[in-house]
């Protein structure tokens, strides 16, 4: 696995599985869950300082941007503005120009806004952002924000949360076979499996916080997390065997006792 | 002489003369945040220089918890 690593746009990237930081307890658990999971990308979100109490812990005490690429994203945004206005904060306030892009349609399900996504996504990657845009399982889309120059492109296994896995291995699939530019599923999963089946599609990376920071024992489930995405991808390079009806045996006829 | 601001959203009042200082006030390291003056994200080199007046929006953001 040493010479099967991911670079996007020069960034090497050691994990293949990336990690979100919400919905942790503190931010102990959060550094222990990533530690756990082996990932070197962590996404964090971009939000007001808290004036009144200024002595609150800062998450970057928690995890050393020297030794994990930080990657901002615009959650919470449901216009194009918005998603600007987020990203060249973060672009500001972090080290890097890489961004989570993220223009929600819908508050029920979070799915994205897939018209302003392609509008936000031009404008940052001529602003030279390295942008990597949340997405719909959607092969026409995904070829669309490619073309708008997204970094890479991260389409959905499911919605945000909901851990149930990937939905449309078929659409992930056709989405792969077009695609000049990595595919990281982006929310969805829900388990170990989960990200295997999205691995073994041939996606070149899996980002995953719900189901980590919400298992009960975090920690646990982000090194499960960790072996599933290696597994994963070792199965996808390996070439798996085509699914047949019925059965071949895999023990020789001859020298029976017949 | 005193600046009525709007500072993340709250009436705030301060002496200081730029953003550099009123971070400084708050007891926020730049390195760490992003700040926005008038809905312009202003660079961490220019907060020295950046002056304040009276009226001004001023967010200060940083990188907390997230996921997707």
């Amino acid at each position: 696995m040493e010479d099967d690593k991911l670079i996007i746009r020069g960034i090497e990237f050691k994990s293949r599985l990336w990690v979100g930081t919400g919905k942790y307890k503190d931010f102990e658990e959060t550094a222990r869950a990533v530690e756990a999971s082996g990932s070197d990308v962590v996404t964090v979100a971009v939000r007001r300082v808290n004036i009144t109490d200024r002595k609150s812990p800062n998450l970057l005490d928690y995890l050393d941007p020297k030794r994990y690429k930080i990657l901002p994203n615009t959650a919470g945004c449901y216009t194009v503005e918005d998603a600007l206005r987020y990203a060249r904060l973060a672009r500001e306030a972090g080290v890097s120009d890489m961004i989570k892009l993220e223009v929600i349609g819908d508050e029920k399900t979070l799915f994205p806004d897939n018209i302003g996504l392609l509008k936000a996504t031009e404008i940052l990657a001529k602003e030279g952002f390295i942008v990597f845009p949340y997405t719909n399982d959607d092969p026409v889309i995904a070829k669309k924000l490619e073309d708008a120059g997204a970094a890479a492109v991260m389409p959905l296994g499911a919605p945000i949360g909901s851990g149930l896995g990937i939905r449309n291995p078929y659409n992930i699939r056709i989405i792969l076979e077009a695609a000049k530019v990595p595919i990281i599923v982006d929310a969805g999963v829900g388990t170990a499996s989960d990200a295997t089946v999205a691995m073994e599609l041939g996606c070149d990376a899996v980002l995953i916080n719900t189901a980590i920071a919400g298992a009960k024992d975090p920690i646990s489930m982000a090194e499960a997390m960790k072996y599933a995405v290696i597994a994963g991808r070792l199965a996808y390079k390996a070439g798996r065997i085509p699914k047949k009806l019925y059965a071949t045996a895999s023990s020789p006829l001859e020298g029976m006792l017949v | 002489m005193t600046m009525k601001i709007k500072l993340n959203g709250q009436d705030y009042n301060t002496e200081k003369e730029t953003l550099l200082e009123l971070l400084s006030e708050l007891g926020i390291m730049p390195e760490r945040v992003a700040v926005e003056l008038n809905l312009c994200v202003i660079r961490r080199a220019d907060l020295a220089k950046q002056k304040i007046q009276d009226g001004d929006v001023v967010e200060i953001i940083n990188f907390v918890g997230g996921g997707i």
